[in-house]
């Protein structure tokens, strides 16, 4: 890879990822900005009422990652960004576990801040991932939430 | 064909997967349904919103009149809950 040709990674994993091992990856030669999101397991369902005691991903494999491929091509068309990350964990989950990061490298921040916005919005209603939240045995499947699609309207 | 499903309707289905032969008169998606349906009363459970399902033909978003052949790969599945 050139010196100026974009850093692109995307991993579907069951392991954890270091944050700032991935930050350090980031950091190209033209970076003047990084902007990152962390997605964390919530340890207690507030719609329900109830805790969560862990929490499984699903995926599918091969169309998770060509959707995710679109998502940052089409970022990479609409903003100058020097690097892309997004690694997203399935798999079995406790609360407080980490589940996604996207990270997102730009010479000047705002194009940071809308590249990693726009991917993690677009990740959360077109990448094929499905959740399901266990408690004490009792198995429930998270539902689509209508907000996530609200969101996608800033993008339009 | 191959036919895939994820989360709450795979447990519907009681499998992840399954290869059917495709009839000859069967052209889309939406027929492909139908003829799930008269085969067996679990499918139309699943079906029977269609609304809240999503499909994909060999791994990318399609509709109900998505045009298929024997030779793909079909996937139903709810919407996506990850990030």
């Amino acid at each position: 890879m050139s010196k100026n040709s974009p850093l692109i990674k995307i991993k579907i994993q069951n392991e954890d990822f270091d944050v700032s091992d991935e930050i350090k990856i980031l950091h190209q030669n033209n970076t003047g900005a990084i902007v990152n999101f962390i997605g964390v397991v919530r340890g207690y369902d507030e719609k329900n009422n109830q805790i969560i005691n862990s929490m499984t991903l699903e995926h599918y494999p091969g169309m998770t990652e060509s959707e995710i491929e679109k998502i940052v091509f089409e970022s990479f068309q609409r903003w100058e960004l020097t690097g892309v990350t997004v690694i997203h964990r399935i798999g079995n989950l406790k609360p407080s576990d980490q589940i996604v990061f996207v990270g997102v490298s730009s010479k000047h921040r705002q194009n940071a801040f809308d590249g990693c916005n726009f991917i993690m919005d677009w990740l959360k209603t077109k990448a094929p991932f499905w959740k399901v939240e266990e408690n004490n045995n009792k198995k429930n499947w998270v539902n689509f939430n209508e907000n996530d699609n609200k969101a996608l309207k800033k993008w339009q | 064909m191959i036919i895939k499903y994820f989360s709450w309707i795979k447990e519907h289905v009681g499998k992840s997967e399954e290869q059917i032969e495709l009839p000859d008169h069967i052209n889309n998606v939406n027929e492909l349904i139908n003829y799930l349906n008269e085969i067996d009363k679990k499918y139309s459970l699943i079906f029977e919103k269609k609304q809240l399902i999503k499909i994909a033909v060999n791994k990318t978003y399609s509709s109900f009149d998505t045009n298929i052949s024997n030779n793909d790969e079909i996937a139903f599945f709810p919407p996506v809950t990850g990030g």
